[in-house]
């Protein structure tokens, strides 16, 4: 049996958010915590994109909240001035599903990292995707363990030697966009630590849509696995190893044409898959434009397979998927809403009628 | 007719149906025993049911039973043995047989007696073939042989149902029979059959006809010659309904969150025997309640522990298996200082162990399963009806001290039932939930002396709480986590000098609870008693029944029992020393005699049974009368209020 639950007209991920009319700045954001990352981590850079970026958000800073699980990145919450839990390993998406479903008055955030949300929380994780709730999970991925001193990570390349694989590691890695649009996640986006218009574009489009916006930011981890992402940052090689990704723009990467504007790679459809072919040889009309909008996943999907598994020379940034599903905590609340308009009188009168229905008898 | 029949009246009767998984035994067990509680005798029940939905047919692993004890006074147990079986094939003959007492009547359907059948059963030959010969296996039973599927199937052909279908009706045969024997009021039944099947009327009219039919069968039939009367019982006036605990402790919850005006949340993973509960409450979402089936019992405390956090009544059920794998969890909510309420239905363990079957070997779970030093506050219903009340009392705990509790249920709590005197609404606890709306320190920067700024580990004085400011609240903003607080400003510290007193202090703050709970009601008729009963849980009932067989018999006995786990009542070492001799029954190796000794060295003598069923009251009668004869420096002999025949029999209290 099967019930239409209705679909709730899709909103902006903050529209039920309070909003504050008067200006706001980083500096009101920054809690009076001493930051505690090592020098140099890229957490600092997405740190202070962060309080730059939130005041933009116009919203009641008290209606803001940061869960984070446990890890370098989880540190997060303590140095926003908002509401924030700093929780237990791998666990945050479930304790945001909690918040974002009780309250539909806030806006929720998860600060997680590849081990904490791919490794011991990975259930969480792709289970608050499938299920939609209105949270925006940030996920640091710097393809290494950091804060128990530099173990290989669910994101690590085949054969990487760490402390605990001498030999290697022989664990094959997750690609993180892969596995949200593998769960059907309605926002899945990737950008860089270390590019900061980048990083805010993006988290202004995961804050803005309605559902779990799934962002994948490389942050680099100077001490346990400095370089990883080397070839995206290099000036010298960035524009072969990035592949932008923008809505209704065709697919190019690589050296620019000065006069199309275009790169002089391109993907093109194939198959089941994506092709890397030079511009030059290519129709115009071969060229694949990314369509973030596509209900199926699919084409999002083969882009994600571009991602280089081992040294990191070749990846797509930007947003791969951005559609519109009814989020999990609006069809609860309006069940739970719902039902209390179906009935009349006081909670004390309905559960007076609860405990006495069914056969009850009379004593003395 | 009727009027060759004779009636004896009885003071209380103990039956048990059982047969097949699928002959729909415990509904059979739940209609009789509803039309007993509207009839007014006080009961109480046992379903017995294996961990498969369909266990391998016809053999001793697949039978399902339920005992319901009826009587025209206060009765406590569901009766250790029953005066009446009654076996729907050979396996359920089998299993139970060795239960009853001397003389008890056994209504057996013939009709499953196949070679096939005894064979599954481990039967070499058919027992019912030497009833009344010299070598009767049954000789020291009074046998009902019937042909109740064949008599079913007769009863309803006009249906036009399959052989099989039909054959399905036997139960409410049975349940007519035996409503006709006891006296029972069909009503009940009817309407609940009219609303089950309201959509199939062939069905319907087929287990009319079927409970009709066993109705007419019972009085027509030579067969049975005797009908039993068991008046009303006397109980405390009120209105009452017939209700299980995990009904019960669904409606506290419910309770709860009026009574504290918060939304409840429940974030749930089903697990055996405490899915019922997420059942219930996703029923109830007028009440404001949200459920969420989570992923997995860690993420169900998680979103508790979330919805905590902006402001609901965090609740997560589960059993022992669900426990530990929360555990994690729970420690964030001590340290976090978080309400939560956390229910477990105590299931047979450890791992999975008896999914289906009580047991009441998690309180150590519950008092220690953490790492760290981890107090958390643990509350205990002692009967189905009482899971309500409970419930209450522990959000009462979680809310106002701002701290996990956890709800120690069981199996058999969860399952049984019992008549429940209705509460009234307005009576029960008013929960404050005190949101905190403001500043609640004077930092240096205050101009005028008044607090500018907010602590969120600053406590009150009087509960050691912490305040609770929900996200949403101007000026209040926080962070809380895993890591240590520095006392007062909540900061993480790692200061060993505020570690030790942070640890203190959250053991403080439980064990002030104490000083909001009554004193410990000490049954002790006589007043000189030498020996007390002490038990916790769902023994109330058999260490009530055990107690009332040794004052039968004419000794002294005093009874108590613990709803509050952690911290104990205030009054209980006292209470413990003025004995010699403390006995504690559990349904476990020894947890809460061990918690008794450590905190009051005290020589707690343990009484411990693991079978996966409640305590039976007359061995524990003779326990307990052994201990009377060791204190008293007296001969006990507990005669027919112990183990001895004929009266094997829950007594009534004495007057």
């Amino acid at each position: 049996m099967s019930i239409d639950i209705g679909t709730p007209s899709l909103r902006s991920g903050t529209e039920l958010v309070p909003t504050f009319d008067g200006p706001q700045t980083g500096k009101e954001y920054t809690s009076d915590q001493e930051v505690r990352w090592c020098p140099g981590c890229g957490d600092y850079a997405v740190l202070k994109a962060v309080q730059s970026f939130l005041p933009d958000l116009g919203l009641r800073r008290e209606n803001i909240v940061f869960v984070s699980g446990i890890g370098c990145s989880s540190r997060f919450p303590y140095y926003l001035d908002t509401y924030g839990m700093h929780s237990i390993h791998g666990r945050a998406p479930s304790i945001a599903t909690g918040i974002a479903t009780a309250r539909e008055d806030l806006n929720v955030w998860v600060v997680t990292g590849d081990g904490d949300a791919l490794s011991i929380g990975g259930n969480h994780l792709i289970h608050a995707l499938r299920r939609n709730v209105n949270m925006t999970i940030l996920l640091f991925n710097n393809r290494i363990y950091g804060l128990t001193k530099g173990q290989y990570s669910p994101t690590s390349e085949v054969g990487k030697v760490t402390k605990t694989s001498p030999l290697g590691s022989l664990d094959h890695p997750f690609n993180p966009v892969s596995l949200a649009l593998g769960a059907e996640a309605t926002f899945v986006a990737r950008t860089i630590d270390s590019d900061r218009k980048h990083l805010t574009g993006v988290l202004a489009a995961a804050a803005a849509h309605r559902g779990t916006s799934f962002v994948e930011i490389y942050q680099n981890c100077p001490i346990f696995n400095d370089g990883a992402f080397d070839a995206i940052k290099d000036n010298e090689t960035k524009d072969h190893a990035i592949i932008p990704l923008v809505h209704g723009e065709p697919i190019t990467f690589g050296a620019k044409d000065a006069t199309t504007g275009m790169g002089d790679k391109a993907l093109v459809r194939t198959g089941g898959g994506v092709e890397v072919i030079d511009t030059a040889s290519a129709r115009v009309e071969q060229i694949l434009a990314h369509d973030a909008h596509d209900p199926d996943p699919s084409t999002a999907f083969a882009i994600s397979r571009l991602t280089a598994a081992d040294y990191l020379n070749r990846s797509p940034i930007g947003i791969f998927r951005q559609v519109e599903r009814p989020t999990y905590d609006d069809l609860a609340r309006a069940q739970v809403n719902d039902a209390k308009a179906s009935v009349d009188g006081t909670d004390t009168d309905r559960l007076t009628k609860l405990l006495n229905a069914g056969d009850t008898w009379n004593i003395g | 007719m009727s009027q060759t029949k004779q009636v004896k009246q009885l003071d209380r009767v103990i039956i048990r149906f059982a047969g097949d998984s699928g002959d729909g035994m415990q509904l059979t067990g739940d209609r009789f025993t509803q039309e007993s509680a509207v009839f007014g005798n006080d009961l109480v029940t046992l379903p017995n049911f294996p961990a498969e939905i369909r266990a391998p047919q016809g053999t001793l692993p697949g039978v399902s039973s339920f005992q319901v004890h009826f009587a025209d006074h206060d009765i406590l147990t569901a009766g250790d043995r029953p005066d009446v079986l009654v076996a729907m094939n050979p396996a359920a003959l089998k299993a139970n047989v060795g239960d009853l007492p001397k003389g008890a009547a056994i209504i057996v359907d013939t009709h499953d007696f196949t070679k096939r059948n005894l064979d599954k059963a481990g039967y070499a030959t058919n027992p019912l073939d030497f009833l009344g010969d010299a070598n009767d296996p049954l000789g020291e039973f009074q046998v009902h042989a019937v042909d109740l599927t064949g008599m079913t199937v007769e009863a309803v052909k006009e249906f036009g149902l399959s052989r099989k279908d039909a054959a399905r009706a036997k139960n409410m045969f049975a349940l007519g029979l035996l409503s006709w024997m006891y006296g029972r009021p069909t009503e009940p039944t009817t309407k609940f059959l009219e609303g089950k099947f309201k959509k199939s009327p062939d069905i319907l009219g087929a287990n009319l006809a079927a409970f009709t039919a066993g109705w007419n069968f019972g009085e027509t039939t030579e067969t049975f010659v005797v009908r039993y009367e068991i008046k009303p019982a006397v109980l405390p006036s009120g209105t009452y309904r017939n209700i299980t605990g995990n009904l019960a402790l669904s409606y506290g919850l419910i309770a709860a969150g009026v009574r504290s005006g918060l939304p409840v949340f429940l974030g749930s993973y089903p697990i055996t025997p405490a899915t019922d509960i997420l059942h219930e409450l996703a029923k109830h979402k007028s009440f404001g309640v949200t459920t969420l089936q989570a992923e997995d019992e860690i993420a169900g405390v998680g979103a508790a522990i979330g919805a905590s956090f902006a402001g609901s009544l965090g609740v997560t059920t589960t059993s022992g298996p669900g426990i530990a794998l929360k555990s994690e969890a729970i420690g964030l909510a001590v340290m976090t200082e978080l309400p939560l309420l956390v229910v477990d239905v105590q299931r047979g363990g450890p791992s999975t162990g008896l999914p289906t079957k009580t047991e009441q070997a998690d309180l150590m779970q519950a008092m220690y399963g953490r790492n760290g030093e981890a107090p958390v506050p643990i509350v205990a219903p002692q009967s189905p009806g009482d899971c309500f009340a409970a419930a209450v009392e522990a959000a009462r705990i979680a809310i106002t001290y701002r701290t996990p509790v956890l709800l120690l249920s069981d199996g058999y709590l969860a399952n049984g039932s019992e008549p429940w005197m209705i509460p009234s609404v307005d009576d029960l606890p008013v929960i404050e939930p005190n949101f905190a709306t403001g500043p609640n320190h004077v930092s240096a920067k205050s101009a005028d002396g008044e607090p500018d700024e907010f602590w969120p580990y600053l406590r009150d004085p009087e509960t050691l709480a912490r305040p609770w400011a929900i996200p949403g609240t101007a000026g209040l903003e926080h962070r809380i986590g895993g890591l240590e607080k520095g006392e007062g400003h909540g900061n993480i510290s790692y200061d060993p000098a505020n570690h030790d007193l942070m640890v203190r202090t959250r053991q403080a703050k439980i064990n002030a609870i104490a000083k909001s709970l009554p004193p410990l009601e000490v049954d002790d008729p006589s007043g000189e008693a030498k020996v007390l009963v002490i038990g916790w849980g769902s023994t109330y009932g058999p260490i009530g029944a055990a107690c009332r067989r040794v004052r039968r018999a004419g000794y002294h006995v005093a009874q108590t029992h613990l709803r509050h786990l952690n911290p104990f009542p205030q009054d209980l070492g006292a209470i413990l020393k003025g004995y010699d001799k403390v006995l504690v029954p559990e349904m476990n190796l020894g947890q809460l005699s061990k918690l008794l000794r450590a905190e009051y060295l005290v020589d707690a003598i343990g009484y411990n049974h693991v079978y996966g069923l409640p305590l039976k009251a007359a061995e524990l009668a003779e326990a307990i009368g052994q201990l009377v004869g060791q204190a008293e420096g007296i001969d006990v002999d507990l005669g027919e209020h112990g183990l001895n025949p004929p009266a094997d029999h829950e007594e009534a209290p004495l007057a």
